[in-house]
Order: structure tokens, then C-alpha cells, then sequence
């Protein structure tokens, strides 16, 4: 049986609409993440005016020094202060990381857009370049253009951008089309608008918010293929520094100077989660069914 | 005899409050209506009934069955009252059931856990409820996979899967909704034959008071986390004492009344 | 079924044929003669074309094409630019340290980050739980050779248990060196494969207990571990042999680098050395090796998901 234990009194204005705190901007991920980045972005501005020491600038008689007042980040086998060539290698990996992300996206986004909006067949071909693209991997594409141009910026550059750009490809495509089968983009359609006007007025503004996670995320994957490619000799050529490259110069001396195994490592570190962690502060921000779940919990 | 009872119950998620003060009770051959709209808050003091809270929702008040309060009793005492005394059905049996398992082990698995029985006597008795809630060809169709069969005949399979253990309270959290009207007039039938045969208490969740008032007697009405009307379903009906229980029902007398003659049109049949 | 593999291995010889034209034209089209680029500036043009006719690359660029095709049916990828050995020799003369590093790290990876994953899952809101997860974003973001310069530096320099590097010169003969030698690489590899694949079964499992089954087999009477085991190998399998795909294939990759911080004389070591001297027929080989691989992987993975999941039939 049922008993009536409250009143029917009419409370229509309290609606208990559970908003957990909206944490938005103010995300955890995005602000440790902001921070991360910019302490590597700082080093690698300043590097463009100031640094401790010259690059070449060797100090014979503190070889392989730890850190001190004189060299923050210690010395490695040359007496070269290390802080100077951390500095210059974080400007290395923004540089190679930021162009990458810009190559990939200016391959990949127009080949997913393109794959999305066209018919059946031009799909089915782009989507299966996109699997063999994604197949191929970076590395190895790296290694091939090495074997014929010699290992430059340019050629980590291209190889990283190529292997990043079938993924964002993927991407673009996957969410373009999604938008595609909305209905107000039908109705667009019967309306008589054209596909660019289409793209441009509706798929755009609903895709490029996936797109700029993405772009975090990729400068993530650019800096540590940055580094790998350097480390294996096949990146930035010397004496341009890079992180890889010290960490593969310090390889052989870990036993006696740990710290410049340890520091160019955390700079990567830094870089990645740092770019990783805004990524995800992004992407809360912005995923719009995201913050209506989280708005709307439990209903 | 009374099976379940809630009084003073509360739902709140960080600290807001979700449901607050409900109370109701449910004897056996109970068949009791709980109707609001969507957000009102009836399908969380349905799962609260059975302990099933998302994370991070606290209930408060007190929930007896048998008459032991459950409120903030361990996950291991619920366990043993979850499909035994008291069943759920949820809303979309599409994704309440699980898509790569055939149907008959779905049915046969509590009756597994709480009766013990090994795997072929479950089997036996999967084929069995099959039977009882009307599937064609049951020896054949435990061994569909869900997405195989109609959606009424989804809706049976976890129907015979929430009965299966002979519960005594049986929660229908607006099984038919996802469904199409023919087929929703059958499955409110089978559910009006099947708490007739096993005098199960009923409490039928739903935002559409023309059903609620075709299967239960007694009715609750919420809005906004509280109740705001119950009592018989003719009294409420009759002599609503809120305003929301006024719109209700004058809003469901508007529809009704245009779609009195001959009720639902169309041919059933697809779905048995 | 039968219709699905004959398309899908269709896919696989089409997907193979443009790897194949894209290795041989990347290497032989782009602007820069390799003849000369092997060659120390101011050799004399017979030196020239000696190197030109023994690359190939004398006979017009169809021929040249026609043969690389004709050779990877045939198996002969062609010789060695410096040690004049079969390149196919060279690559499976390498196998006996690649192929047991890639799949030890493998197995090991799954072994260890399964488990670890469900756990954090299932316990994502506890202290235990968090902390795996900040640990295997830590580990992604990690370059893979720095790890294995701080396994090496904290194992081999500091602890002297184990080498830092190298292997055996007799290769297996003296098994306990060569799996002593392996050890750390191994263990390189698997903690950056690990967290990569942590991450993945975690989001894997969140996935099916989020899923409204696993509320109906609460409901049910069934606790969460039960339910979880009831429900989720089934449905997860699909995904994980997806992410096994990535892993198996990701961890051959991961061998070039990590053969590199070992000192392993492995095929990815190989590779390394043959870019660096400009040995075309042997990048050539190796990389389509390499890519092939990863190609077959794809196959076996798009067709045991197949195997599994019913629902994918149909459509290709």
C-alpha cells in the first residue's frame, strides 16, 4: 500500500538541477597543463636573446660537473653548461613540434573534409590511403627519407608531419562526416545550399574544437618522435642541440653524471605531459555532450 | 504483508538534493503507478530501491524490505535481495542486455547465482520463462543473440530474466517507452498476466499517465524530486489535489479524448 | 565470412603493392642520385656507373620497378651495397634477436598491464586507482630510450645484475647470456608498451562498466567483479585484440630504438646502420619487411574481431 508521507505542497521554483561545480576553465589538467607548456615555451624564447653560456663555449675544467651556481644544469664530457643546451633544445623541439602539427593538419584536414563531403568512391580511396599512411609508420619513414636527403630539420620535419597527418586526417573525416548525417545539415541540403557553404557554415564550427585537441596531442607525439629521431642521429644534424641528442651523448657517461641523462629527459617529460594535459583541459572545456553529462548527471 | 518500504527518502549529489522525502510502500499484489516527467527523479528512487545509485549519489531515509533496512547496508547484503526479492526492467532492453550473449544464458545466469542450479537445469528452466512470456519457438530462440530478435521480444527476454528468481517486487522503469504502440499494448498485456500469475508487487515507472492508469491501482505523482500526489488511481485521477496533478491529467484527457475511437489503429503482429 | 576474407585479403596484397611502389619510388624518384650520394665527391664517372649498375639504377625506372616486385615475390630484395650478402639473409640473420625482444615485450606487456588496467578501472575513483593512471601517463610521455638509459643506469651501472648491453657474439648457443641480455631491453619495452596499453584497457573496461548490461546484471544479484567477468571478456575482446594489434606492431617498431640503447645486433639495428651508410637495397628491404608485418598484423586483427563480434558482419 501506499502511504502519502509529504504533503502536496507545490514547490515549482525549487528545481533541484544538479550543476556539480563547473569547473571549466578553471580545470585542473588545463591549468597544470598551461603552466608546463609555458615554462618550456619561456626557455625557448628566451633562448632567442639570452642564454648562460654560448653553445660552444666548453669549460675544460669543470667536464662533466653537476648542477651548481655556475652551470644550473651541470656540464657533460666537453665542459659545455647544460642549461644552455637545454634552453636551445626546448626551442628545437617547439620549433620542430609547432611546424610538424602544421604540416599535418595542412594535409590532413583538407584530405578528411574532402573525403567526408564527397561521394562513396573518393571516400573509400582517401580512407584506404589514410590506413596505409597509418600503417607506415613514422619511424620508417623518417629512415627513408634520411637514406636519401641526410638527416635535417626539414626531413624530421616532413617525415613527423606525413605521419602525423594520417591521423588527423582520420580524424577530420570521421568527424566531418558525423556532422553530415545531422539533420539541420539536411536540411541545409533541401534548402539548396552548396557543400563548401555547408562546410564552412556548419561542419567547420562543429569540428574544429575535435581538431585543436588533436593538434595538442600531436605536438606531444612531434616532440617525442623529435627527440627519438635524434637520439638515433637521424634529426636536427649538430651542433644545432636537441634533447635527443644529449640524452644519446650523455648515454655512455650515466654512471658519473646521472643529471644529464635525468634533465633533458624531464624536459621531455614536461613538454608532453604538460601538452597532454592541456589537451584533456580542452577537450572537457569543449566537448558540448560532455558538459550537458556532466550538467545533467544521473537524470 | 509488506515487502518493500521507503520513508523519508533522499537522493542528493554533492550535497544538491535529487529526490527528497519520498515514501511509499508495496505489498504483495500491489500494482503501483509512479509517474512524472522526465527529470523528475522516479527513475533514481527506482535504482536507490535496489541500491543502484550512480557513484557519487548519496541516498538518506530508509529503504525496508522484508522489513531491514538496506539504506547503508554492504554492496554483499544487496546482492542477496537484488533479482531474488526484488527485479528491475529497464527502459531499453537493446542495451540493457548484453549484445554478444545469447538470450538464454541472460535468463539462465541469475537462476545460476541464487538457486544454484547447474548449467543445463538453468537452460532448461531459460526455455521454460521463455515459454511463459509468450516467445515463439523458445528451444530456438535462447539461442539468439539480442540484436536477432524484435524489440518486444527483447523486452520479454528481460522480463523473464528480471522474474526468473521469483521476485516479490518487480520494478518496471517504463518498460514500454522505447517500444512501438502495437507492440507496447502487448507487452503491457503479457505484464498484466504475468504479476496476475505470480502476484508479484508491481511498481510501473512512466511519464504516460494513460498507461499507468491502464495497469496500476495505485498511483504516485512526482515533480521536481517530490511526491505531489498518491492514492488510489481513481481518486487522483478524479480529485487531483496539485497543479501539476490537474495539467496531468487534463492533458491526458485532451490526448484520450482524441484518440478514443478505436483507440490504437494500425495492424500488431509484429512482434509475438 | 569466407567474403570478408577473400575482400580483406585483397585489401592486404593492394595495401602491399602501394607500400612496395611507395619504399622503391621514395627511394629511386626523389631528386639525388644515390649513386652519388655513396660515393665520395670526386670519384671518377666510371666509379659512377660501376655503383649505378650494380644499384640497378643504369636500366630504365619501369624495369627497375618491374624487378624490385619480381624480387619480392621471388624473395630476392636484392644485395648488401658494402657486405655484397642477399639482403633477405641479412634480415633473417637478424631475426634470432628481434623477433623473441618483440614478442617477450609483447606478452610481457599484456601480462602485466591487463590486470593493471581492469585495476584501475574498477578502483578509478581510490587512491591506488589514480595513482596507476598518472603513472602510465607518465610512462607515455616518456621518450622509450630514455627509460631504457635509466633501466640501464639504475640495473647494469648502479646494481651490476645484468648487462648493460650487447649480446652474445654465438647468438643462442649460450641461451642464458643471450636471455640475460635480453632482460632489460624486455623490460625497456614493456614499460613503455605497458602504460600505453594500461591506458587503453582501463578506458577499455570503464567502457563495458558503463555499459547499461552490466547495471542489469547488478540488478540481477550479481556483484561488480562478477559482473564484470560475466560480460566484459566478450565484449571486450573486440576492442582488445584491436589494441593487441597496435601493441604487436608498435612493439616490432619499438625494437629499432631500443636495439639502438642496448646495442642489439637486431634487425632494427640493422636498419639504423644501413640509413646512416646509405645501403638502399637494405633499407629498401628492411622497411618493407617492416611494413609488411604491420600490414599482416592488421589483417589477423580485422579478422578475429570478425570472429568475435557477429554485429560487424555484413558491410566490408
Amino acid at each position: 500500500m501506499t502511504t502519502p508521507l509529504i504533503e502536496a505542497s507545490e514547490t515549482v521554483d525549487a528545481i533541484a538541477a544538479p550543476t556539480r561545480p563547473r569547473r571549466g576553465w578553471r580545470s585542473p589538467s588545463l591549468i597544470v597543463g598551461s603552466v608546463l607548456l609555458l615554462v618550456v615555451l619561456a626557455l625557448a624564447l628566451v633562448s632567442l636573446v639570452w642564454t648562460p653560456y654560448g653553445l660552444d663555449q666548453a669549460d675544460p675544467a669543470a667536464r662533466l660537473a653537476g648542477p651548481s651556481a655556475q652551470h644550473w644544469a651541470g656540464t657533460d664530457r666537453l665542459g659545455r653548461d647544460q642549461f644552455t643546451q637545454l634552453m636551445l633544445g626546448a626551442r628545437t623541439a617547439v620549433w620542430i613540434g609547432v611546424s610538424s602539427v602544421a604540416v599535418a593538419f595542412a594535409l590532413g584536414t583538407p584530405l578528411g573534409l574532402l573525403a567526408a563531403a564527397a561521394g562513396r568512391l573518393v571516400d573509400d580511396a582517401v580512407a584506404g590511403v589514410i590506413d596505409i599512411v597509418i600503417a607506415f609508420p613514422t619511424l620508417l619513414l623518417a629512415m627513408l627519407l634520411v637514406t636519401v636527403y641526410g638527416a635535417s630539420t626539414t626531413v624530421a620535419i616532413s617525415a613527423i608531419g606525413i605521419g602525423v597527418s594520417a591521423e588527423v586526417a582520420r580524424l577530420a573525416r570521421i568527424s566531418a562526416s558525423r556532422v553530415f548525417t545531422q539533420d539541420y545539415v539536411l536540411a541545409a541540403r533541401t534548402c539548396g545550399t552548396s557543400t563548401p557553404v555547408i562546410l564552412i557554415r556548419h561542419v567547420l564550427p562543429n569540428i574544429w574544437h575535435t581538431l585543436l585537441v588533436q593538434a595538442t596531442l600531436a605536438f606531444g607525439v612531434a616532440v617525442i618522435a623529435e627527440a627519438s629521431l635524434s637520439y638515433l642521429g637521424l634529426g636536427t644534424p649538430p651542433p644545432a642541440p636537441s634533447w635527443g641528442r644529449m640524452l644519446q651523448e650523455a648515454q655512455s657517461t650515466v654512471g658519473v653524471a646521472p643529471w644529464n641523462v635525468l634533465l633533458p629527459g624531464l624536459a621531455v617529460a614536461v613538454a608532453v605531459v604538460g601538452v597532454n594535459l592541456l589537451g584533456d583541459g580542452l577537450r572537457e572545456i569543449g566537448d558540448p555532450q560532455l558538459r550537458t553529462r556532466r550538467r545533467a548527471t544521473g537524470r | 504483508m509488506t515487502v518493500l518500504e521507503t520513508s523519508g527518502l533522499t537522493i542528493t549529489l554533492d550535497g544538491e538534493p535529487l529526490v527528497r522525502d519520498v515514501g511509499f510502500e508495496l505489498a504483495a499484489r500491489d500494482r503501483v503507478g509512479l509517474i512524472g516527467e522526465s527529470g523528475s527523479g522516479k527513475s533514481l528512487t527506482a535504482l536507490a530501491l535496489l541500491g543502484l545509485l550512480p557513484a557519487g549519489m548519496r541516498a538518506s531515509g530508509r529503504i525496508l524490505i522484508d522489513g531491514r533496512d538496506y539504506l547503508d547496508a554492504p554492496d554483499r547484503q544487496w546482492r542477496r535481495v537484488r533479482g531474488r526479492t526484488v527485479s528491475i526492467v529497464f527502459q531499453e532492453p537493446l542495451t540493457a542486455l548484453d549484445p554478444l550473449m545469447p538470450v538464454g544464458r541472460q535468463i539462465a545466469g541469475p537462476l545460476r547465482l541464487h538457486h544454484g542450479l547447474n548449467r543445463s537445469d538453468a537452460e532448461r528452466r531459460a526455455i521454460e520463462w521463455c515459454d511463459r512470456v509468450h516467445l515463439p519457438d523458445p528451444a530456438r530462440l535462447v539461442r539468439a543473440l539480442p540484436h536477432e530478435i524484435s524489440g518486444g521480444q527483447r523486452q520479454r527476454v528481460a522480463l523473464a530474466m528480471a522474474l526468473a528468481c521469483r521476485p516479490r517486487v518487480l520494478i518496471a522503469d517504463e518498460p514500454t517507452t522505447a517500444l512501438d504502440v502495437t507492440v507496447q499494448a502487448q507487452i503491457l498485456t503479457l505484464l498484466d498476466e504475468l504479476i496476475e500469475e505470480t502476484g508479484v508487487a508491481l511498481l510501473f515507472i512512466s511519464h504516460d499517465l494513460p498507461v499507468v492508469a491502464g495497469l496500476a491501482r495505485q498511483l504516485l505523482v512526482m515533480r521536481d524530486g517530490r511526491l505531489v500526489e498518491s492514492g488510489p488511481v481513481d481518486d487522483v485521477l478524479r480529485r487531483p489535489r496539485s497543479d501539476y496533478g490537474r495539467q496531468l491529467v487534463a492533458s491526458a484527457a485532451r490526448v484520450t479524448r482524441l484518440a478514443r475511437p478505436g483507440s490504437v489503429s494500425g495492424t500488431g503482429g509484429e512482434d509475438r | 565470412m569466407l567474403g570478408y576474407l577473400v575482400r580483406r585479403v585483397a585489401w592486404l596484397l593492394g595495401s602491399l603493392f602501394v607500400a612496395g611502389s611507395a619504399v622503391f619510388f621514395l627511394l629511386r624518384v626523389l631528386p639525388g642520385d644515390p649513386a652519388v650520394t655513396l660515393l665520395a665527391v670526386g670519384s671518377s664517372p666510371d666509379e659512377l656507373n660501376a655503383i649505378r649498375h650494380r644499384l640497378g639504377t643504369d636500366r630504365p625506372l619501369l624495369d627497375q620497378y618491374a624487378g624490385w616486385f619480381g624480387g619480392l615475390l621471388t624473395g630476392h630484395l636484392g644485395d648488401s651495397l658494402f657486405t655484397r650478402t642477399p639482403v633477405l639473409d641479412q634480415i633473417t640473420g637478424r631475426l634470432p634477436v628481434t623477433v623473441p625482444l618483440a614478442l617477450s615485450a609483447f606478452v610481457a606487456s599484456i601480462v602485466v598491464a591487463v590486470p593493471v588496467g581492469v585495476f584501475a578501472a574498477v578502483r578509478r575513483r581510490g587512491l591506488l586507482g589514480v595513482a596507476v593512471s598518472t603513472l602510465a601517463q607518465l610512462g607515455i610521455a616518456l621518450p622509450i630510450f630514455w627509460v631504457g638509459i635509466v633501466v640501464v643506469w639504475l640495473v647494469a651501472v648502479q646494481g651490476r645484475l645484468l648487462p648493460p648491453g650487447g649480446f652474445p657474439r654465438t647468438g643462442w648457443q649460450d641461451p642464458a647470456a643471450a636471455v640475460g641480455s635480453l632482460v632489460l631491453p624486455v623490460a625497456t619495452l614493456t614499460i613503455a608498451q605497458g602504460s600505453v596499453l594500461v591506458r587503453y584497457v582501463r578506458s577499455a573496461t570503464l567502457d563495458v562498466l558503463n555499459q547499461e548490461y552490466v547495471r542489469t546484471a547488478r540488478s540481477l544479484g550479481y556483484s561488480l567483479p562478477q559482473a564484470l567477468l560475466r560480460h566484459g571478456p566478450r565484449n571486450g575482446a573486440a576492442t582488445v585484440v584491436n589494441i593487441l594489434g597496435i601493441l604487436l606492431a608498435s612493439s616490432l617498431l619499438g625494437t629499432v630504438v631500443i636495439e639502438s640503447v642496448f646495442a642489439l645486433p637486431g634487425l632494427g639495428s640493422l636498419l639504423l646502420a644501413s640509413v646512416k651508410a646509405r645501403d638502399l637495397p637494405v633499407v629498401q628491404g628492411t622497411v618493407f619487411a617492416m611494413t609488411a608485418t604491420v600490414l599482416v598484423i592488421g589483417l589477423v586483427v580485422d579478422v578475429t574481431q570478425r570472429l568475435i563480434d557477429p554485429r560487424l558482419g555484413g558491410s566490408a
